[in-house]
């Protein structure tokens, strides 16, 4: 942590970056931290409390930290992949931000747990996860920690459930579910990949997805956000944790990743030299559902 | 954009479906063309969007026609490497393969969309997707499950 914090200062005293976005103490357990001056860099901190994807932060959506010129962002292993999402869709420059890498033996589900990590408390995307060694980045901060508890993933547990159900069990499922949404918008706000400055959702005429938050509109919503995602997902969770309504999205969102992978041999990667699945194509794909 | 009526069942009490069709312009509609011209006999119950490719069919304009009153839907183009656009039908089959899955996994059935690649000369082809889509959908009865979610208690 003082490596970190040290580290931190030294990039803004000799300017370097303009900014420094991490985690630090808040009322209630981590959250990000902006720190623009060196004095100030005493606040960072890395825990396994620290879940939230700063990459979300890099986003062209939020051109008002841009101003700051280059900017240095703390990231986990898995949030170098979201990081590679925009520099393979040319919304970032890898040259316009320092990687703070931080090695990191798992996180728990939410910010506001202290205390050690067990397979109970443990985030259901670390489950199995293996870098602890953030890869492709500029600096490699912490001590090496232990994997994660071991335990089988609950998400996938879940999908498998659901995958097993007719589609009038499945749909009356979703329909529960989604009969929640308030359209807050959390979901996409959080989302490090969700980068349309004007997103489709947000367009009046013609309204292609209904803008009212009925059950109708939001299975629109959240059918459109998860195909926009689709082969893009990180699978930071950040949209099911920052859902106020508790809508399970990660399934939605781990399914979809499931159905790439299976049809296109695509797994997300920290590789930004990999073509995205969804806008490139091969001529063998598969097509058994077309007549 | 005009509210289309909502209930697809008529006073009889019968059901008779309605279905949308997204054609490309450059083989399924002409071979939709050839199939009228040729006076093949076709049930009535479908109506055709033509655009320019299938590359340009958003998945959305699909969920968008459920919304609006359809039970069901076809989605035509051009066979595999006969795009006009040279690439469109490929990159549209991807999309469609991963959003036929994707709505299955949220409970809609996926037999109420059919795929299917018609070129400028298989008007017979287009008849036969019409008409067995027409009497699928028909089996499958109204879909006011999707239609009807807009309402409070859905």
């Amino acid at each position: 942590m003082k490596e970190l914090q040290d580290l931190a200062a030294k990039l803004l005293a000799e300017k370097t970056v303009g900014l420094v976005i991490g985690w630090e103490q808040g009322p209630r357990g981590a959250r990000p931290a902006f720190v623009a001056d060196p004095k100030d860099a005493g606040r960072l901190i890395f825990d396994n409390r620290c879940v939230h994807n700063l990459a979300a932060y890099l986003s062209p959506r939020r051109p008002h930290l841009r101003g700051f010129g280059r900017i240095a962002v703390a990231v986990k292993g898995c949030d170098v992949r979201a990081v590679a999402g925009l520099v393979r869709e040319s919304q970032l420059k890898r040259e316009d931000v320092v990687l703070l890498g931080v090695r990191c033996g798992g996180v728990h589900d939410e910010p506001t747990d202290a205390g050690p990590l067990t397979a109970e408390n443990l985030a259901d995307r670390c489950v199995g996860c293996e870098v602890r060694e953030p890869p492709r980045c500029d600096h490699v901060l912490g001590e090496l920690p232990p994997a994660p508890p071991s335990r089988d993933g609950r998400r996938a547990g879940r999908i498998a459930e659901l995958d097993a159900l007719d589609h009038a069990a499945r749909f009356a499922f979703w329909r529960q579910e989604l009969s929640r949404c308030v359209r807050c918008n959390a979901c996409r706000q959080v989302c490090p990949l969700c980068t349309c400055e004007r997103c489709l959702a947000d367009k009046t005429d013609p309204p292609w997805i209904e803008s009212s938050p009925h059950t109708r509109a939001n299975f629109a919503w959240h059918a459109t956000r998860a195909l926009h995602l689709a082969g893009r997902c990180v699978d930071c969770g950040e949209c099911e944790r920052a859902c106020p309504a508790g809508i399970p999205l990660n399934l939605i969102g781990r399914k979809v990743a499931a159905v790439v992978e299976r049809r296109f041999g695509y797994r997300t990667t920290d590789d930004p030299q990999v073509p995205a699945p969804i806008g490139a194509w091969k001529p063998d794909d598969g097509q058994e559902f077309i007549r | 954009m005009s509210e289309a009526t909502t209930s697809t069942e008529t006073t009889a009490g019968t059901f008779e479906p309605r279905i949308q069709a997204f054609v490309c312009n450059w083989c399924t509609y002409t071979g939709a063309d050839l199939a009228g011209t040729s006076r093949i006999p076709m049930a009535p119950n479908v109506r055709i969007i033509r655009l320019p490719c299938t590359g340009r069919i958003d998945t959305l304009f699909i969920l968008k026609a459920f919304e609006r009153g359809a039970d069901g839907v076809i989605v035509s183009g051009c066979h595999p490497n006969d795009c006009h656009y040279a690439a469109g039908n490929f990159h549209a089959r991807r999309r469609f393969a991963v959003f036929r899955e994707l709505i299955d996994f949220l409970g809609l059935d996926p037999d109420r969309i059919t795929f299917s690649w018609v070129s400028a000369s298989e008007g017979k082809k287009w008849s036969e997707i019409v008409n067995d889509t027409t009497e699928r959908i028909r089996r499958m009865g109204p879909f006011s499950a999707y239609r009807g979610l807009a309402g409070r208690t859905p």
